[in-house]
């Protein structure tokens, strides 16, 4: 057994655990330092005393819910109260947080205020332009681009002056509510190789390209007439109809075909050709489900201001 | 009297006790998960995924998705601002395993449904940087030129049917879902139809554009635009969640 005291260093006092190694290789068994003690001793009090405050143990098919902490929030016009939990508390920090009050003060404002309003009034604006570039930069910008110039050929431009729905804060605003169904159907099976020559040569000249006049002439017939019946949507004159998101052809901005990218002329007219044959077919989600009406008026603002809106 | 050495000496005795005590935590934490019916919501629109988006969700696996992006809203107020309500242990009832994720290299995907055009996760997953410049995700373009691999979508259902997902197998399984989900709903989650099934919603939804071809592109956007959208919430309204936890 131990040879007790050997650690002549340390004296009698302190015990060992009675196993000795190699003859000789000995293990203190020391006590614990007091306030250690006391402090484990207290964290067991502190484990109980919250067993009676907050949620913790499971009863059969429920669990304790805690007699101390209540949340109180409202939820549906109604005020709620209920044992403390994550999900109330977050309802809390919502409705009630500084951060949430500060904010809730604009947004009432912005809320009652009329688009004019908000326009004119630099601190409106200026609240707008900040929290809409948020939402815009979660919801938008992943196809419209963080600089709102979009994809040619994919998502619309919103920094620039041709608005396909319209560019009114009201067009802006049913865009982003409702969505948009951007549709033109596809010429592929219509029109001739020939014909789809002539109307792509048409719809350049309609932007000041130099094409063989010709062409642009029986392309005009096409487009004009009831082979193409393109006048429906675009117009006779080339304009576009909001209504139907029909792109503007005379403004020399191009949304779906890539003219600017090409820099020959037949590499345009390759480009035209290409939009007529295969139609486009593009969504805009709607986002009335997602956003909230406040949101939406923000954003409203935020594109409006991004892109010359009207 | 007793005497931790006797503990400590008799290494059977140690393994056994220490068990025993590492347990507790874990029972106390977990069972009752399982056997208090009042943390898990009431949700009865949640459904399991179709064929389609059940091959998407397998490719989802396959391509790592869940390393860079989470599915798992989280009840704190700079989740709600960005992604949506938080997640509902129902959502994830039939997902099997779940893919909650750890880490966000990426945003969270749980509300991803119908946030973005069908185009744009095509665009993205071919390339993601010619929509969103400042990306640093991996490009997928594969998913657009595989055909997508649908022969044994019947047996993949089958065996998360035996893991509780009410795939139909037989007549009174399949009307008991079309109880639940009504009859659009219950077709799709056949098993006897399941290639059928995969076929007709690829062909309605067109998800990568092409109608020619059904690729994998095909299946995981039809997942994806899935993500998050089966819970009406306005249906239901705060009070009533909060009472799960």
């Amino acid at each position: 057994m131990s040879d007790r005291g050997a650690d002549k260093g340390r004296g009698a006092a302190v015990q060992t655990t009675g196993h000795a190694w190699d003859g000789d290789l000995q293990e203190f068994n020391n006590p614990l330092p007091r306030w250690w003690l006391w402090a484990f001793y207290g964290t067991v009090v502190f484990a109980v005393v919250y067993w009676f405050l907050y949620p913790a143990w499971p009863v059969g098919r429920d669990y304790t819910k805690g007699v101390l902490n209540r949340v109180t929030f409202q939820a549906g016009g109604e005020t709620v109260t209920t044992h403390w939990n994550t999900r109330a508390r977050l309802m809390l920090e919502l409705q009630d947080s500084p951060a949430a009050r500060r904010q809730r003060q604009y947004l009432e404002k912005v809320a009652a205020a009329g688009y004019d309003e908000i326009l004119a009034d630099p601190d409106m604006k200026g609240f707008a332009w900040s929290m809409a570039k948020g939402v815009y930069g979660d919801n938008c910008a992943p196809c419209h681009g963080s600089d709102g110039k979009g994809r040619i050929g994919l998502f619309p431009n919103l920094a620039d002056d041709a608005w396909l729905w319209g560019g009114t804060v009201e067009d802006i605003e049913t865009s982003i509510r409702e969505g948009r169904q951007g549709f033109m159907p596809a010429f592929g099976e219509a029109l001739s190789e020939r014909q789809l020559d002539d109307v792509a040569a048409f719809v350049l000249s309609l932007s000041g390209h130099e094409v063989d006049p010709e062409a642009a002439a029986r392309g005009a017939r096409i487009f004009r007439g009831e082979t193409g019946g393109c006048h429906y949507c675009h117009t006779r004159e080339g304009t576009g109809l909001k209504s139907q998101g029909a792109a503007d052809l005379t403004d020399r901005i191009w949304t779906v075909a890539d003219v600017p990218g090409r820099p020959t002329l037949a590499g345009k007219k390759e480009e035209v050709k290409r939009v007529v044959r295969d139609g486009i077919r593009r969504t805009m989600p709607a986002w009335k489900d997602r956003l909230d009406p406040v949101q939406i008026k923000l954003l409203t603002v935020y594109v409006h201001e991004l892109g010359g809106g009207r | 009297m007793f005497r931790h050495e006797q503990i400590e000496i008799n290494a059977g005795l140690l393994i056994a006790l220490t068990l025993v005590v590492i347990s507790v935590g874990g029972l106390v934490e977990i069972v009752p998960l399982f056997k208090i019916p009042s943390t898990v919501e009431a949700v009865p629109e949640v459904r399991p995924y179709t064929p389609l988006e059940l091959r998407g969700r397998d490719i989802y696996q396959r391509e790592g998705c869940f390393y860079c992006h989470s599915q798992m809203v989280r009840p704190l107020r700079d989740e709600w601002l960005r992604y949506g309500h938080y997640s509902l242990a129902a959502e994830s009832r039939y997902d099997h395993p779940f893919l909650w994720g750890s880490k966000r290299t990426g945003p969270d995907l749980a509300r991803v449904g119908g946030k973005y055009s069908n185009a744009w996760h095509v665009q993205h997953l071919i390339d993601p940087r010619s929509v969103v410049p400042e990306s640093i995700m991996p490009a997928y373009p594969w998913l657009m030129e595989r055909e997508l691999d649908y022969g044994d979508i019947a047996r993949r259902m089958a065996a998360l049917r035996k893991a509780g997902v009410p795939y139909s197998l037989t007549e009174a399984e399949y009307r008991r879902n079309v109880e639940r989900w009504g009859k659009a709903v219950a077709d799709r989650l056949d098993i006897r139809r399941a290639e059928e099934a995969l076929l007709a919603q690829a062909e309605a939804g067109n998800y990568d554009g092409d109608r020619r071809r059904l690729t994998e592109m095909d299946a995981i956007v039809a997942y994806l635009q899935a993500l998050g959208t089966m819970v009406d919430f306005k249906k239901y309204g705060e009070a009533y969640f909060v009472q799960f936890r």
